[in-house]
């Protein structure tokens, strides 16, 4: 196994809804310039996980959380919410483009906050996310359309262009292609592929062969526990835990 | 698990309204009586416009459409102009929408994003009994306490700072429709602030989550997913504010001067079609022109109030649609 | 990666001072209810004395008012809260059909109409009713009339109330009692009815308190009168419009009395407002 800089590192991380214990101390490594896959059935906190990593956890009313989350070595718990949501960005399971704005304020919205206003500057940035998040050929010529006008896998897309756009760090993507037909899921897990070159790229997937697909590494979760972690191939062909196996051959999940 | 339908030899469609036939007699009974009950209600409505109408025909056949333009309401000379009193609806709503819509939007968005649990609904209550107050004892309020308050501080205030503008010169006695739009501003903060927090709270979850994910603040999460998204509910809830403060008569009545001519300073006294009803019927004699007239402002007003409130509920229905069609 | 400007402190503020000044907005509009409270209870409680409360106002005192404001809510309401809550039983149960819809669509008009249209409404019905000599002419000014005011204004407020309290009930409760052969009328009656009692209780109540409240159209009904209740075609006093007539005289004897009725009146509105509450919260509590 190669030692690379992990570029976020969560130490010993613990997360509540109000009383009810989610995670618990989870220590976990995530690559940088590659794709890290989270697996796990239902429940089992890998949702939450990576809602921590963003700090949107914090957002649900009565949740806290515990332990540190390092991203290059500073503790984003430390560092202010918004900051770390910039350079952590994060695509959700069902596509949440803006409805009221068109597709090119949807992608230049994160950067109209940050105050950019030049014309110029927001017309590269759109250009460069869309094309990132391969939408900007089938959206070109459409810009000023409304973003909920999409189909479900462009809209997703769009979504991706919008993280994009801030120049994120790392990228989280909680179950993006779950709302997605196999075709708009195909062309979004190339597009992982493509990303992880400049970005991190955290997936969580019920789905263990879009696991096997895309991701470098995968952790397995159950219960709130990181139960395995290795390399995709190592872990689907030779599990070292029996519930891993277990989850891996169908046995429950 | 659903339940097994009853077999009865006639089809009950429960709720779906499209068949019903009664199962026994006194089903029947019941729902034509409740229907009559039901429609007479309609009828009330169509009698109330009809009556109206009626005792209005004389001022309608004598002024025609120039009623609603001329500037002079005369009893003893039996002229009737009633633009005075729509420039001091107009004013005097103005003034409440301009001071109302940003504090109701303050409240609103408060209550909706910013509030911690257990304070929502004791503001929430407490801002609601601003509505439970009478109309009357606002006008008590407005005469002893606001207008002093206005004439002595308030009105000097703005004066020696924007006294240079026509809109505020003149004596300011703090009886005027600055004072009655104050009042009413407060009148309808209840209604403003109520609605558009429901449009608020209906924006999903997943748009607030999508802006905090770019790295917005709370307050930029505000602007851009959540006021934007309900922007067409919170126009109706300004809508509906505005067909309130049409209708109100007795806070207004009590503080705006009761003068029937159009005053250019919001200083200067006025009236509005409803304070002027209020302020004139009982010197009216009956089957008068006068009194005609003032059945036909009061047709006005009536029509004002439904058309306004029938454009806000077509605004306040269309954000709750798409939330629904977003889920 | 840092952007040219790093507006992050900046836009901290901004976020700072945006939620400072939208609890301002909530202290700004709560301010006026603070101080009508306030000035209704200190003004108001020097006016108030026993003979204050038990002499009509031709003696200076607010008794017929309290007498005739119970006595017009109680008419209107006895009107009032059958025909509402009949036609909140229709819209509800039978009324998912363009029928319905209409009725809906009207009763939401009828509580939007300005009252003192509604009071025009009632005086120039029994004006109508006097010239075409079925009622005698001076029945304008009086205590039938301003009920003919005031149920308009309860009737179609009372029915969206109670259409909302039936809505509440879960359909599997209607079904139940179908599924045990109780024909529909008596399920209405005796299993709907009853379990949304308290939402319908408050709904009245709320109207009550609504019209309660109400003056505009009592001013060219009820009239006011200085003595006691004298019979249903005889003028009657009313609290809100007394308040009014006191507020706009010229003496501060009057003026004095004017709060001391408010105090009375908004220690009625408010009783109603929190009883409803109450009754609400204590029938879900009790679930």
């Amino acid at each position: 196994m190669r030692t690379l800089a992990a570029k976020v590192h969560v130490e010993k991380l613990s997360a509540w809804y109000g009383e009810k214990l989610a995670i618990q101390d989870i220590i976990l490594d995530f690559e940088e310039h590659a794709v890290s896959g989270i697996i796990g059935p239902s429940g089992c906190g890998k949702s939450t996980l990576i809602r921590c990593i963003n700090r949107m956890h914090e957002t649900i009313p009565k949740a806290r959380a515990e332990g540190k989350v390092l991203l290059d070595d500073k503790d984003i718990y430390e560092l202010p919410a918004v900051s770390v949501r910039r350079r952590i960005g994060m695509v959700f399971q069902k596509p949440n483009p803006f409805p009221t704005m068109s597709i090119y304020e949807n992608v230049a919205a994160g950067l109209r906050l940050n105050g950019e206003r030049k014309r110029e500057k927001l017309d590269a940035a759109v250009l460069e996310s869309l094309k990132a998040a391969a939408l900007w050929d089938e959206v070109k010529d459409s810009l000023d359309k409304s973003g909920a006008g999409l189909s479900g896998g462009q809209q997703q897309r769009l979504c991706i262009a919008r993280a994009l756009a801030v120049k994120p760090e790392v990228i989280l993507m909680d179950e993006p292609c779950s709302a997605l037909d196999p075709i708009a899921t195909a062309k979004i897990e190339d597009l992982i592929f493509d990303l992880k070159k400049d970005y991190t790229v955290v997936i969580v997937t019920h789905n263990m062969q879009q696991a096997a697909r895309v991701a470098e590494t995968t952790a397995f979760m159950y219960l709130g526990k990181v139960i395995e972690v290795n390399r995709t191939r190592e872990l689907f062909e030779r599990p070292r835990e029996s519930l891993t196996e277990s989850y891996i051959t169908g046995r429950f999940g | 698990m659903p339940l097994e339908r009853p077999m009865h030899p006639f089809r009950i469609s429960w709720g779906r309204g499209r068949v019903q036939f009664a199962s026994t007699s006194g089903d029947l009974v019941f729902q034509s009586f409740s229907t009559i009950v039901a429609l007479s209600v309609i009828g009330l409505l169509v009698l109330i416009v009809a009556i109206l109408f009626v005792a209005a025909e004389a001022s309608i056949q004598t002024f025609g459409v120039g009623f609603l333009t001329g500037s002079v309401w005369n009893p003893t000379a039996g002229v009737f102009g009633a633009a005075p009193f729509v420039y001091g609806m107009l004013v005097t709503s103005a003034v409440a929408l301009l001071l109302g819509v940003p504090i109701s939007m303050g409240i609103a968005i408060f209550l909706s994003e910013l509030a911690p649990p257990w304070l929502r609904i004791p503001l929430t209550y407490v801002v609601e009994l601003l509505a439970a107050v009478p109309s009357v004892i606002y006008g008590l309020w407005g005469i002893f306490v606001l207008g002093p308050v206005m004439r002595a501080q308030v009105e000097p205030a703005i004066q020696s700072v924007l006294g240079f503008l026509p809109l505020f010169q003149g004596n300011a006695i703090g009886r005027d429709m600055f004072t009655a739009g104050v009042i009413l501003a407060v009148m309808i903060i209840p209604t403003i602030s109520a609605v558009s927090r429901e449009a608020l709270v209906a924006v999903p979850t997943s748009q607030r989550e999508a802006a905090l994910s770019i790295g917005a603040t709370g307050w930029e999460t505000t602007r851009l997913a959540v006021l934007r998204y309900a922007r067409a509910g919170i126009f109706g809830a300004v809508i509906l504010g505005l067909g309130r403060a049409v209708g109100e008569t007795m806070a207004v009545t009590m503080t705006i001067g009761n003068r029937n001519a159009i005053s250019g300073s919001l200083f200067g006294q006025g009236q509005t079609i409803a304070s002027l009803i209020a302020n004139s019927w009982l010197e009216a004699i009956a089957g008068s022109l006068e009194l005609s007239a003032l059945i036909e402002l009061g047709l006005v007003l009536m029509l004002v109030s439904l058309l306004i409130n029938t454009f806000a509920r077509l605004m306040v229905g269309r954000v709750l649609r798409i939330g629904e069609g977003e889920e | 990666m840092k952007f040219r400007f790093d507006r992050d402190t900046r836009r901290r503020w901004i976020n700072l001072v945006m939620s400072i000044a939208a609890l301002a907005c909530v202290a700004i509009a709560i301010l006026p209810l603070g101080s009508i409270l306030f000035e209704a209870t200190v003004r108001g409680s020097q006016a108030i004395s026993w003979n204050f409360l038990t002499q009509p106002s031709g003696q200076g005192g607010i008794g017929n008012s309290i007498q005739g404001t119970l006595i017009l809510i109680s008419l209107t309401a006895l009107i009032a809260l059958p025909v509402g809550i009949i036609t909140g039983i229709y819209l509800s149960e039978f009324g998912k059909n363009p029928i319905g819809g209409a009725v809906r669509f009207f009763v939401e008009v009828m509580t939007q109409i300005p009252s003192i249209v509604v009071g025009i409404f009632a005086y120039s019905l029994i004006l109508e009713l006097g010239v075409l000599g079925v009622v005698s002419n001076r029945l304008v000014f009086s205590t039938t009339t301003g009920v003919l005011a005031l149920a308009p204004i309860m009737i179609p407020f009372v029915a969206r109330t109670s259409e909302e309290a039936l809505r509440l009930v879960p359909n599997s409760t209607r079904e139940a009692a179908l599924a045990l052969g109780i024909p529909r009328y008596r399920t209405i009656l005796r299993v709907v009815l009853p379990s949304c009692a308290s939402a319908l209780v408050t709904g009245g109540l709320l109207g009550i308190a609504r019209v309660g409240g109400e003056t505009a159209p009592l001013i060219m009904t009820a009239f006011l009168s200085p003595d006691w209740f004298g019979g249903l075609d005889q003028p009657i006093d009313a609290l809100p419009l007394r308040i009014y007539r006191f507020a706009i005289g010229p003496s501060p004897t009057e003026h004095a009395a004017a709060w001391g009725a408010s105090l009375i009146l908004v220690l009625i509105m408010l009783g109603i407002s929190i009883i409803s509450r109450t009754v609400l919260r204590l029938r879900s509590v009790s679930r």
